[in-house]
């Protein structure tokens, strides 16, 4: 029988450690929904979210009360939109309207994000991947809740340098139409290698087309609770240190697991996969980078940080798979800078950068996330920071993603706001030099020679 | 063996004082909650105590419940949280 220590364990991660379910995502196929007709696919699309997820929220919110565990966010991810608009969107503003409908079905059974306004195009782009491409600035400043993103490169398929230099475009459009609000729009918008078809998270989440119908699936969270019980073990040996992540991380994972088999069963829609991402927030006690201190480094970014993060990150997906019967998405340590207290103390401190973050992404899901550069920075130089990010993803054959937000007319030094879990970041250097002659080539990056294992 | 969805862990943390633990067990049998375990200790002054009780013939649903229960730790001065047990056994056995 459970006794009072265990029970007191368990509330304390809940009340003092920032020990949460981080988001309940529901993903939904759109592949149905298909018509040449946009007035019809629009009608379509907003029937199957609004019926599929009407009680999301609902449930989401009885599971809370029931095993008071705090689930921060339900959303909702769909199929790739380039894929359901191709037959009917024959202009940018046709796919801009699907956003309008996608965040009108979000808004109607209150979820806070919906992912899927994406395109896959590892290889190439048809030509309703590049409109959908071309609306994603009209879309995402229209829209609220909407979420975009882009598969650019793969480690089957190499890495589509077209669709990369496009997106440096595309990107400084979104901060350049959000240019009144600090460019925060970039924050809806990220761009992979590998994209996982069953990720959680936002803002790269959508229903991948091997997918079923419709399925749950749910990310964890908690760094604070990996944070207090490695203060127990302050001095200890790497041995002592690894055991300690583990047996937090199934801990942290079971919750997950227990909270994913209730949403299903009340919402008769399978479980897919638990994502054992240890997601960060800007709340103080809640940071990957304060883990990274606790291990023994002055701040994220010193040297060994990438060490400490590679194990850091091996453990927690040690201890995690034991705990789920399945185990997907990103899966590893998230290191975005603004939604990371000790990441922003680090950045204020000097003591990280853009490139050591680059060398960390290495070794940790899921890449540069969230963070803000210079409004100046050139279309050229983003897609030439995305490509580099993309080649660690193919090389190293793991999800690798960038979400930069170039903030319009602010410089390093200057701080952005991004609200809520979004957090701020203070803005980072981007190396001056120019890689337009690098970017300006026409094609695409070959898949290196260890993918070709028929 | 009962069912343990209808197992719940009461948990009642807060200031000591006269007649917590009666408060809460005349509320629970007025409500036909049938109270299975009880532990408590006193942690750095403070009164930690943990129910497991058997909601199975419970009169009201478990939301009501664990709003009422709130609320009367509210008038006593101490928190008082109900929890479906699953949540302790996931965490705490393999």
């Amino acid at each position: 029988m459970i006794n009072i220590w265990e029970v007191k364990e368990t509330n304390a991660m809940i009340e003092q450690e920032n020990l949460d379910v981080r988001t309940i995502t529901l993903g939904i196929s759109l592949l149905d929904c298909i018509d040449s007709d946009l007035e019809r696919l629009k009608e379509n699309i907003y029937q199957k979210i609004t019926t599929v997820a009407k009680d999301l929220a609902a449930v989401g919110e009885e599971i809370e009360n029931e095993f008071a565990i705090p689930i921060v966010n339900k959303r909702i991810s769909v199929t790739p939109i380039a894929l359901v608009g191709g037959a009917a969107c024959k202009t940018t503003e046709d796919f801009a309207q699907i956003a309008d409908t996608l965040d009108a079905a979000a808004k109607a059974v209150g979820v806070n994000l919906i992912g899927g306004y994406s395109a896959l195009v590892s290889k190439g782009m048809t030509k309703a991947d590049e409109l959908l491409i071309r609306s994603i600035p009209t879309a995402l400043c229209r829209t609220e809740r909407v979420c975009s993103s882009v598969n650019l490169a793969s480690s089957k398929t190499g890495i589509n340098m077209d669709a990369v230099r496009l997106m440096g475009e595309i990107l400084l459009e979104v901060a350049e139409q959000s240019k009144d609000r600090d460019s925060v729009d970039c924050m809806k918008l990220v761009v992979f290698c590998n994209a996982p078809d069953d990720n959680p998270f936002m803002a790269g989440a959508f229903h991948g087309v091997t997918e079923a119908d419709a399925v749950i699936n749910i990310g964890v969270s908690g760094p604070g609770v990996v944070k207090t019980a490695l203060e127990k073990v302050r001095g200890e040996s790497f041995e002592v240190l690894c055991e300690t992540i583990k047996k937090t991380a199934f801990k942290v994972t079971r919750v997950g697991q227990l909270v994913a088999q209730e949403a299903s069963r009340m919402l008769g829609i399978p479980f897919g996969i638990i994502d054992l991402s240890l997601a960060p927030t800007p709340a103080i006690g809640d940071s990957v980078a304060d883990i990274l201190c606790e291990i023994g480094l002055e701040y994220a970014g010193a040297p060994g940080t990438t060490a400490a993060l590679a194990l850091l990150n091996d453990q927690v997906k040690k201890g995690g798979v034991m705990a789920s019967s399945y185990v997907g998405g990103l899966s590893g340590a998230f290191i975005p800078v603004s939604e990371d207290q000790g990441m922003i103390d680090s950045v204020r401190a000097g003591a990280i950068t853009l490139e050591k973050l680059e060398a960390m992404t290495c070794v940790c899901s899921v890449g540069l996330d969230m963070i803000a550069i210079p409004g100046d920075t050139s279309a050229a130089s983003i897609s030439g920071i995305i490509a580099d990010e993309m080649a660690l993803g193919m090389v190293n054959q793991k999800t690798t993603a960038a979400r930069l937000i170039p903030v319009i007319g602010k410089g390093v030094g200057d701080t952005v706001e991004f609200g809520g879990l979004f957090g701020y970041a203070p803005i980072m250097p981007v190396n001056p030099f120019s890689c337009e002659g690098f970017i300006s080539r026409n094609g695409r990056i070959p898949a290196p020679i260890h993918s070709f294992k028929n | 063996m009962e069912k343990s969805a209808d197992k719940t862990i009461i948990t009642v943390v807060g200031k000591d004082t006269v007649g917590i633990i009666a408060k809460v067990c005349t509320y629970l049998a007025e409500n036909q909650i049938n109270v299975l375990d009880i532990s408590q200790t006193i942690v750095q002054g403070y009164f930690n105590m943990m129910m497991i009780a058997d909601m199975a013939a419970a009169a009201k649903p478990f939301g009501e419940c664990s709003k009422e229960l709130e609320e009367l730790g509210e008038e006593i001065g101490v928190s008082i949280k109900c929890q479906r047990e699953e949540i302790f056994q996931k965490m705490h056995r393999i």
